[in-house]
């Protein structure tokens, strides 16, 4: 145990730097994808002959394999292997893909009497989305927006196979070297990090919902 | 070059070698044949999930179906299900392989861990997600507890069951992958392999196949949910039941027609 943090001290600036990088490569995709299914979520929920289409190119894109993807994204755009942008696009595909679902149905479970009251109060269609539609979506998206936040903290790992930057370098550094600090460092801290970002948004939901709160005050 | 001159990147060349070195490696018939052979390699991939998603199953399945329809820890199963989720594949199998060598089983140990949670919460969620007043109908009939999960619970609950086996397959597939990073053989090899001496026709094929794969284990699921899920949710007409009998008509009429 001793060992294991003398480890730890010695190595505490390059494990900070990799666990950055991981950080930064798990989050910007789940932003992306964000930016990018809303609005599609949003145009397939006034066009709805553009669902069915839209849903099964999405479960088809998710059932890309990542390692597959990371190595045809640079022959396809042109790119570097060793791009860290491949690695954010091919994430930001999944989490758009996950997220597109939750979308949809949360939007389409606002209740038909909200959504006319809303026009009754003379709301155009755009201030409805967002006052009113989007806010009730937040649950539903929230709970697509942690699964995907808890994949890409996973997925990120791999990226290290073709010499991505991440937690993953000490998966394949400590496997070539059969070091079990190095590997049991790497899991520990990116099991913590898929928890505190999903402790974030957990909380970011909480306040963008404070009726929900004051709902199950009220309940009690 | 049209793209130096317009300011393109340039990547159409780079793009006509892939294609050509694609084309070359899928022609070459050394290829297809022996233990290195694309034939086995898909076999080996297919093994791995199979095995991997069976024993998932024999784990997750039936650990499920107790918390659903028992109600009991559910709360701790569910968690430990989702921070199960959080674990990095790829970390936790060169732990595996660190721990008890190269193989087969460090590779099971990490692809089991990974479908283990989508096919407990689909099956802990679809029992639970059936109806208290159908449950209890069917005790008032007089099921005994086993009757009521194997005559109601399951077959209510079977496409959801279902279809958490399918995205846990689905994700081993893919995952399947890194199995040739450990030096063991399925679709990764040509990934890895094509990676290393810079193949992009080898990588090109390899992403290709797991892709399909993936995508034929996904379809192949659709059509068991779509003919596994009782005809009592679904209202399709099957041999076994014969069409309810309209009331107002005599039943010699509707015999005729």
């Amino acid at each position: 145990m001793n060992d294991y943090f003398s480890y730890l001290h010695d190595n505490a600036g390059t494990i900070g730097g990799l666990l950055r990088a991981h950080t930064y490569l798990s989050v910007v995709p789940v932003v992306l994808g964000l930016l990018i299914a809303l609005p599609l979520g949003a145009i397939a929920d006034t066009k709805r002959w553009l669902m069915t289409p839209l849903l099964a190119t999405a479960g088809a894109l998710y059932s890309l394999p990542s390692l597959a993807l990371l190595l045809l994204l640079p022959i396809i755009l042109g790119t570097q292997i060793l791009d860290s942008v491949n690695l954010i696009i091919a994430l930001t595909i999944y989490t758009v893909a996950l997220l597109l679902r939750g979308v949809i149905d949360g939007l389409g479970s606002v209740p038909d009497h909200v959504k006319l009251a809303a026009v009754g109060l003379g709301y155009s269609p755009l201030r409805r989305l967002f006052a009113v539609d989007l806010p009730i979506a937040v649950p539903v998206v929230t709970a697509g927006v942690r699964v995907a936040t808890v994949a890409n903290v996973s997925l990120v790992s791999v990226g290290s196979i073709i010499g991505l930057n991440g937690l993953g370098e000490l998966f394949t550094r400590g496997f070539q070297t059969n070091d079990y600090n190095m590997i049991v460092t790497g899991i520990v801290l990116s099991v913590l990090l898929a928890f505190t970002l999903d402790a974030i948004i957990v909380t970011a939901q909480r306040l963008l919902t404070p009726w929900a709160r004051a709902a199950a005050g009220a309940g009690r | 070059m049209i793209g130096e001159a317009v300011g393109w990147p340039v990547v159409a060349s780079s793009n006509y070698d892939i294609a050509n070195k694609f084309r070359d490696y899928v022609t070459d018939p050394a290829n297809w044949h022996g233990p290195d052979g694309v034939p086995t390699r898909i076999f080996e991939h297919l093994e791995y999930t199979v095995l991997a998603v069976a024993i998932a199953s024999a784990i997750a399945l039936p650990l499920g179906l107790l918390i659903g329809h028992t109600g009991r820890a559910a709360f701790v199963a569910i968690n430990i299900g989702n921070a199960a989720r959080a674990i990095p594949t790829m970390g936790l199998l060169v732990l595996a392989v660190t721990w008890r060598g190269l193989g087969l089983t460090p590779v099971l140990i990490a692809l089991v861990a990974l479908a283990i949670p989508p096919i407990l919460t689909a099956t802990y969620a679809g029992i639970q997600a059936v109806e208290p007043a159908t449950v209890n109908a069917a005790r008032g009939m007089g099921l005994n507890e086993r009757q009521v999960l194997q005559l109601v619970e399951i077959p209510i609950a079977l496409p959801l069951v279902l279809s958490g086996i399918r995205s846990a397959t689905v994700q081993v597939v893919a995952t399947a992958t890194i199995a040739a990073y450990v030096a063991l053989g399925g679709l990764g090899r040509l990934l890895i392999d094509g990676l290393s001496v810079r193949d992009y026709g080898k990588m090109t094929f390899g992403a290709l196949l797991v892709a399909l794969v993936a995508i034929g284990a996904d379809v192949f699921f659709a059509l068991i949910i779509r003919y596994c899920t009782s005809p009592g949710l679904t209202g399709r007409p099957t041999n076994r039941m014969s069409p309810i009998p309209d009331p107002a008509q005599p039943v010699g009429a509707a015999s005729a027609a």
